[in-house]
């Protein structure tokens, strides 16, 4: 959560920035965002590839772990259709990408912002940052009404590490084993989607 | 969009070979945070500049926050039913 909030803070400096200092032209296109993206992009991939934690719980766990990323891609495609009927200026394609951050705001907003342009990118930062809020605030009243993986499936990417803590306080040891898989199954996907949705 | 990918590709192919050096994964945890909250910094630059974006906050708000209900439901109710046909009953 803290993060979270250093992250958020970052982003409204930023857009402050703009409003109330007025920047030159040349340092708003530059390249430096796009090489950062790149960076950005290689370190994740190293924090996946050495996270030994991934690896020994997809050695130890049965098959049936997989359905739980699976019907968090299904079922957020379903709702990104529901929502589809209360938002009309925006393309169902377009709100599929969106959706398809799965709360993972930081690299869905850069990288949709990198194909579509930044109207879409905002939406993608507040709407996975929604996700992700709505996770943390709702993951007791989640676990009662709809089961255990309930949170798991609200918190989609984040379900490995920011909503981690308060969803394994909720559902016990046993089932933060499966956040941590399908947070992680999600979080490798969110690129890819993304880049074919929209190509 | 391929650099990309590829460059996600060979990050989590050194982040496995260098996976018993702690020093270079914790070196890199951090420098993940702060190149997170560049970008985030760079995001918000562009947006704040993007006269279109600031007049419209409010509908893209209200859009977004449609989605974020609509996709956790959406996924709520659809996990609630791989819960009860595959999970629930192995638990004690």
């Amino acid at each position: 959560m803290k993060n979270s909030l250093i992250i958020i803070a970052f982003f409204i400096a930023g857009v402050l920035i703009a409003l109330f200092l007025h920047l030159p032209k040349s340092m708003l296109n530059a390249n430096f965002t796009l090489y950062s993206l790149y960076l950005l992009m290689f370190l994740i991939g190293i924090g996946i590839g050495s996270d030994t934690k991934v690896r020994q719980i997809i050695k130890n766990t049965n098959i049936k772990i997989v359905l739980v990323p699976l019907s968090i891609i299904v079922g957020t495609l379903l709702g990104v259709i529901l929502s589809s009927f209360f938002i009309k200026d925006i393309s169902l394609k377009e709100l599929t990408a969106v959706g398809c951050g799965f709360g993972y705001y930081t690299m869905s907003s850069i990288f949709i912002t990198k194909i579509s342009g930044e109207t879409l990118g905002v939406l993608a930062l507040l709407s996975n940052v929604f996700r992700e809020i709505i996770t943390l605030l709702f993951v007791p009243l989640l676990v009662k009404y709809f089961g255990k993986l309930a949170p798991i499936a609200s918190g989609g990417a984040t379900s490995m590490d920011v909503t981690l803590p308060i969803i394994t306080k909720f559902v016990g040891k046993e089932y933060a084993i499966i956040s941590v898989f399908s947070g992680a199954v999600l979080t490798i996907l969110v690129p890819f989607l993304i880049a074919f949705i929209l190509k | 969009m391929l650099i990309i990918i590829a460059l996600l590709i060979s990050g989590i192919l050194l982040g496995f070979l260098l996976r018993e050096k702690k020093g270079i994964i914790v070196l890199t945890d951090k420098l993940t945070n702060w190149t997170v909250y560049l970008l985030l910094l760079l995001l918000g630059i562009s947006i704040g500049s993007n006269e279109k974006i600031i007049s419209n906050i409010g509908s893209i708000g209200i859009n977004a926050i449609i989605l974020a209900v609509g996709t956790v439901i959406g996924s709520v109710l659809l996990s609630y039913v791989v819960y009860l046909l595959y999970f629930k009953k192995n638990e004690k």
